[in-house]
């Protein structure tokens, strides 16, 4: 127990580190580059509307103070931690005077509901498939189902994406291409709203698992064909052990643990594929944000954005690592 | 190496099969050098013309030759994947080899940090990047940043090996015949890890080429200059599926296609190549 405790403390530690040094990073890289926020809001400003001098003054002081910028760099980072610790990152410019977190926070539940569990989803077919592909080495099915997954595994996912949109939207329009749920409907707990969410979630998830799964089923095809050469697997079968209890106790337990640790890696990874999709596909999460936030030069959300993922994607290597020792004991001692 | 490189084209069908994929990209790619026209100008030929014997693959909405456009975006992808490629490995191979061969807290600060860098998400950072830098962001600058995201996990597989390394007779011989620890890690370790280093190196690029197509997709790369991404993102942009101009999309598609898999299936054959157990198997021993 105290070893497990030991690991959790270790991990939980290198957790904050990561979340630290990630946002001392957006920091750094916002406030280092010649580009002034303020400079570029007062341009657009006075663009739209003829200002005077005076007017220009107040602005920018006005703004300066909102983004916490004008002060030297130490006291800005001070600033920006203690700001950040009460969860305030200012307003964003785009819906002013919103809070540019309070925006996060609306598009968060949809990228965490797709991407995660489109991502779960993957995992778990992909190795399934990978694990019985190398059980039965020599099933022309499995063979012919590796090829094909060898095949769409390098295929970029903005590529596969958009023939999936082109056939799903143009030759066989069946399925809901865009957007998170149906205009006609009012969200909240009731069964049109969620069947609605659910049926937009299709095309995008399916696009997910369909690029994911191939490396997910080569890793642990070539895993388990490695485990079921040991002593363990061949006494299990000359004993008589039922065939699904091999596979399913025996080989994936001991074969999927490298996965795990790849499973934390691609689950870092969740917010670059979501940012495609949910341009594809359109999407209301934290993709489609960071590129509206983008275009529009929202600076607070921007940083909001980067902020919530690089937190986000912390939390959830932390989360899985977590699962490691309860599959594999020797993590513990380690 | 010409004996390694003759095995690995006979008795491996997916090395060759590779190599013949990334030899017709890489060939294709070269034929920019000879291009008649500068494929950053737009309007030179007829708009929206379908492949015919005198433009091969077509001309765009933009009145680009396609041939020509898509030769030069490939070369420009190829390279900056290849500058990211080995501006990473310079730096996986410091670490790995440092941290293996140093152990001890040398070891553990460097794990520390590359633990870090492994689990930062890079594609927010990225976008921020060209937030920040706007039209300040050259694909050079992109390169340099990637490369700055791109080394920590193969400079574990690095140090893992070195590790092993590190109790070999010949490192001890090398030790007490006075040699200094940079030459030891040059020229007596670095030759064993240089496998990995080639086989990471495919992988990095593909991931490299990969990123920079998702970013130029969404136009966060400097869209005027021709990349796979940025040919992708022009297509888009005059939606070219849905106006009919399909060999703007399905052409480069096929080439994408073609490149990807040409450097996957060589990653994958040089990953096995290293591993001598599946080598063996393949070779009916």
């Amino acid at each position: 127990m105290q070893g497990y405790l030991w690991f959790i403390g270790k991990r939980a530690l290198q957790m904050l580190a990561v979340i630290f040094c990630g946002i001392s990073a957006t920091f750094l890289v916002t406030h280092l580059s010649p580009i002034d926020p303020v400079e570029q809001v007062l341009g657009r400003l006075s663009s739209r509307a003829n200002l005077s001098p005076e007017a220009i003054l107040a602005t920018r002081e006005a703004l300066n103070d909102l983004f916490g910028t004008g002060a030297p760099i130490l006291e800005q980072y001070v600033n920006f931690w203690t700001r950040l610790v009460r969860g305030d990152l200012g307003p964003s410019l785009m819906a002013f005077p919103t809070p540019a977190m309070d925006i996060v926070m609306r598009a968060m539940p949809w990228t965490l509901g797709l991407l995660v569990s489109a991502t779960l989803i993957t995992f778990v077919i992909g190795n399934l498939l990978g694990a019985l592909a190398g059980y039965n080495q020599n099933n022309r099915f499995f063979k012919l189902f590796g090829i094909l997954a060898m095949g769409v595994q390098p295929i970029p996912y903005y590529v596969v994406a958009f023939i999936l949109l082109i056939i799903f939207g143009f030759l066989w329009p069946v399925l809901p291409i865009s957007g998170g749920f149906a205009m006609d409907v009012t969200p909240g707990y009731n069964w049109p709203f969620i069947s609605s969410v659910l049926q937009h979630a299709i095309l995008p998830t399916f696009s997910v698992v369909l690029v994911g799964f191939g490396g997910w089923f080569i890793g642990m095809r070539a895993l388990v064909s490695n485990v079921i050469n040991d002593d363990y697997v061949t006494y299990a079968e000359l004993a008589g052990v039922k065939k699904s209890t091999i596979v399913g106790g025996y080989v994936i337990r001991n074969a999927v643990v490298p996965q795990l640790t790849a499973l934390a890696l691609t689950l870092g990874g969740v917010f670059s594929g979501t940012v495609i999709t949910e341009q594809v596909f359109n999407y209301p999460g934290l993709g489609s944000l960071l590129i509206d936030a983008v275009n529009a030069g929202d600076y607070s959300l921007v940083l909001a954005v980067s902020t919530v993922s690089i937190t986000a994607v912390a939390v959830a290597i932390f989360i899985v690592d977590l699962l490691h020792p309860l599959l594999d004991p020797r993590v513990k001692t380690e | 190496m010409f004996a390694v490189f003759r095995d690995l084209i006979r008795y491996n069908i997916e090395f060759a099969i590779g190599l013949i994929l990334v030899v017709v990209v890489a060939v294709f790619s070269a034929a920019s050098f000879f291009s008649p026209v500068d494929p950053s100008l737009i309007y030179m030929t007829i708009p929206d013309q379908p492949p015919s014997p005198q433009f091969w693959f077509g001309t765009n909405s933009r009145g680009q030759d396609m041939f020509w456009q898509l030769s030069a975006a490939f070369r420009n992808s190829l390279a900056f994947g290849l500058t990211v490629a080995v501006l990473s490995r310079i730096i996986s191979i410091a670490v790995g080899l440092t941290a293996g061969y140093m152990g001890g807290w040398v070891d553990r600060v460097l794990m520390f940090i590359n633990d870090i860098f492994v689990s930062l998400p890079i594609f927010p950072i990225l976008v921020l990047f060209y937030f920040v830098l706007r039209n300040h962001m050259d694909s050079f600058t992109l390169a340099l940043v990637m490369a700055g995201f791109g080394w920590p996990f193969d400079a574990r597989l690095i140090r893992s090996v070195a590790i092993g390394l590190k109790h070999r007779e010949f490192t001890r011989h090398a030790v007490f015949a006075g040699m200094s620890t940079p030459k030891l890690l040059l020229e007596e370790h670095l030759p064993y890890v240089m496998p990995i280093v080639f086989a990471t190196f495919m992988n990095n690029m593909l991931w490299s080429i990969g990123l920079e197509v998702t970013l130029a997709v969404l136009g966060f790369t400097n869209i005027n200059q021709p990349t796979i991404g940025t040919v992708l993102y022009w297509a888009n942009s005059h939606s070219a599926m849905v106006v009919g101009t399909w060999w703007w999309i399905v052409i480069p598609v096929i080439l994408i296609v073609m490149t990807f898999l040409g450097l996957f299936l060589l990653a994958v054959s040089m990953n096995e190549y290293i591993d001598p157990r599946s080598r063996l198997r393949r070779m009916g021993a």
